[in-house]
């Protein structure tokens, strides 16, 4: 037992050390600008690179075989969680705030010259393009959550009953759900401007900026209504039978039974759905950029023709920064559309809670 | 509750032009890359100028593309999946772990950040991200941008969030005497979580898993900007765009495409239907 102590003391301490001075030639070399690269098979691998992640692992697995009864659980804990926090913190924490920086700068993507203070803000409100992609964003949100939810109710209803087949159709339904937005946009495509200009011998849906817009949201409402009938299944398959059993001796036909019984009973089931497609329509980008590309024309929108007429917020932002490289403002959009989204979805889930406690 | 014989056909009939009308877009893509691109433009739903010939035709024009690359495209999309898919189980579990069982000021920070986290859109990060990542790579040494080890670091921090939340909520369930036990007959507090609690979580890391899966393989977005539209390591989605980018209308090429794009998912659905379904409903109402 002893002996195994100070081995692996030993050990402990030769990889803490090794890995420390791995590290500080690393740090030692960014400093000084040495830039080593080695080559390994095809790959090219700069030295420092390597010293910094192979100290790293050092240092955490000489913590590990530090030898006491003590700290172990806490050294442990602190591994177990590096992994995760570190990625964590390169890609979420760190660019959130960041952004938030940069927002207020003239960012190029690269470097910024000067702080602009608010002037990003208020330039998008002047901007046709941004504000009729926001209304539009709106307009979206709320046409398919109500249409979304409906469709996937009724679809439910129908999946709920003892036809034969069940398990096919609700498989079916599912099914669009699986595939990425940007291979079902380009399959829409061919669908409005070939096949159904075939079929009904008119123009494609897509020239027409009302009629692109509608063409949206019928492929966005084919693709996820599906998924959220699954959870209004689940919802109405908690319904207790004997309350089911009650109302009917009581005489309650079929739609009493709908409307006074297992719709409250499912009111947690409406919070949840509301929420998931109101996140996902605000959020909506695959289609939009494959279906129209967020090509439509806008006659006399605050006094100007926008070419943007099927753009909506997402596709806004990646476009202001990739194809205007305006980075900060494009940032600046994207906090406002941040902060419209969190109090849009704090405020649902909200109201829904209430509601829910009401019945 | 016997229903009566004419609603269940009505029912039935309801059921079957809906499952046709959601099917059948699915049903044009397979036809039409079947035919020649004359055939599909001057009669899309028609099946004449199909043939098997036609489709080995297409196949090959779309699989040797330079531009789609497709083999090549879907052995980054696997490797990036997969590779994700394991470190966000065995990492995500791991935090869970530690976050459930301590219960510090620490950990409820942690877990709250977590939380608080997953109303980020990913716009909002979008851009930073990329120069984080620029310069994280820069000081490293490593690259990240442009890189699928990036790309895969990235959806450890994006997705870590939802999988710690998930099966945070499961680790709360298991007793904590079961721990004590282990504890006591000398298991190491690393030995309990690999062979007690984390045997105990498939069932949960098999909905994480769904939920990841789906999304990392159809996500667009991430890829596109970390690795551009020409890199050669794209993934599947972004080789569908950058295909369909350079051949505008071709649609026999692109519905092949798409065609390829989409038999994959179908045939792990077909497979894992009951698993799939269930972990989708499972992740959404937690």
């Amino acid at each position: 037992m002893n002996e195994n102590t100070s081995g692996k003391k030993i050990l402990s301490l030769v990889l803490l050390i090794l890995g420390a001075v791995l590290l500080i030639a690393a740090l030692w070399m960014d400093f000084s600008k040495t830039y080593i690269v080695i080559h390994v098979g095809s790959a090219k691998v700069a030295l420092r690179g390597m010293f910094l992640v192979v100290g790293a692992l050092m240092v955490l697995a000489g913590m590990y075989f530090i030898p006491t009864v003590m700290h172990h659980r806490a050294i442990i804990n602190f591994i177990f969680l590096f992994p995760l926090i570190f990625t964590f913190a390169v890609t979420v924490i760190i660019p959130m705030f960041v952004g938030i920086f940069y927002s207020f700068t003239d960012w190029n993507g690269v470097t910024y010259s000067k702080m602009v203070g608010i002037a990003n803000y208020t330039a998008m409100f002047k901007d046709p393009a941004f504000v009729w992609s926001l209304l539009l964003t709106v307009l979206f949100v709320v046409v398919n959550m109500i249409l979304v939810n409906l469709v996937a109710f009724l679809l439910a209803l129908l999946c709920t009953t003892k036809l034969k087949g069940v398990g096919f159709f609700r498989a079916a339904y599912f099914l669009p759900n699986l595939i990425g937005g940007i291979v079902l946009g380009y399959i829409w495509q061919f669908i409005f401007s070939n096949v159904l200009t075939t079929i009904m011998n008119s123009t494609s849906m897509l020239i027409n900026t009302k009629t692109a817009f509608i063409a949206i949201i019928i492929v966005y409402v084919w693709q996820y209504a599906g998924y959220i009938m699954l959870i209004y299944i689940n919802g109405l398959a908690t319904v207790p039978k004997d309350v089911l059993e009650a109302a009917q001796i009581d005489g309650a036909d079929a739609m009493k039974t709908l409307f006074q019984i297992k719709i409250p009973m499912i009111a947690a089931t409406f919070t949840i759905c509301t929420f998931l497609t109101l996140t996902s329509a605000f959020k909506q980008f695959d289609v939009n950029l494959a279906l129209t590309n967020g090509v439509g024309t806008v006659r006399g929108f605050m006094g100007q023709r926008l070419s943007n007429g099927t753009q909506m917020i997402a596709l806004n932002i990646y476009n202001t920064a990739f194809a205007r490289d305006q980075y900060g403002y494009a940032q600046a959009k994207a906090i406002l559309f941040f902060i419209i989204l969190a109090c849009v979805s704090l405020a649902q889930v909200r109201i829904s809670n209430k509601r829910e406690v009401e019945m | 509750m016997k229903m009566k014989t004419s609603r269940v056909i009505i029912l039935t009939v309801v059921a079957v032009l809906l499952a046709a009308y959601i099917l059948f877009p699915f049903a044009l893509v397979v036809l039409n890359s079947f035919k020649a691109q004359s055939a599909i433009v001057s009669n899309p739903i028609s099946t004449a100028g199909a043939s098997v010939q036609q489709f080995l035709q297409n196949l090959n024009s779309v699989v040797n593309n330079k531009a789609f690359v497709f083999w090549h495209a879907f052995g980054s999309s696997t490797l990036v999946t997969v590779i994700s898919l394991v470190l966000l189980a065995v990492f995500g579990g791991m935090a869970a772990w530690v976050i459930c069982r301590n219960k510090t000021r620490w950990s409820t920070v942690i877990y709250m950040v977590f939380i608080s986290s997953m109303i980020i859109p990913f716009q909002v990060v979008m851009l930073p991200l990329i120069a984080t990542f620029r310069e994280v790579g820069k000081f490293v040494g490593l690259g990240m941008n442009g890189t699928l080890p990036g790309l895969i670091f990235a959806y450890l921090g994006f997705g870590g969030a939802m999988t710690v939340f998930i099966l945070t909520g499961f680790i709360k369930g298991i007793p904590y005497e079961l721990e004590e036990a282990a504890a006591i007959d000398g298991c190491s507090p690393e030995g309990t979580f690999f062979r007690i609690i984390f045997p105990l979580l498939k069932p949960t890391i098999v909905t994480v898993t769904i939920l990841n899966g789906m999304w990392i393989w159809n996500d667009y977005l991430l890829p596109s900007i970390l690795l551009g539209q020409n890199n050669p390591n794209k993934t599947l989605p972004v080789a569908v765009q950058s295909f369909v980018g350079s051949f505008v209308k071709s649609w026999d090429l692109i519905l092949t495409a798409a065609l390829l794009a989409m038999i994959p998912m179908i045939v792990i659905f077909i497979l894992a239907q009951k698993h799939i379904m269930d972990g989708m409903v499972q992740g959404a109402i937690k």
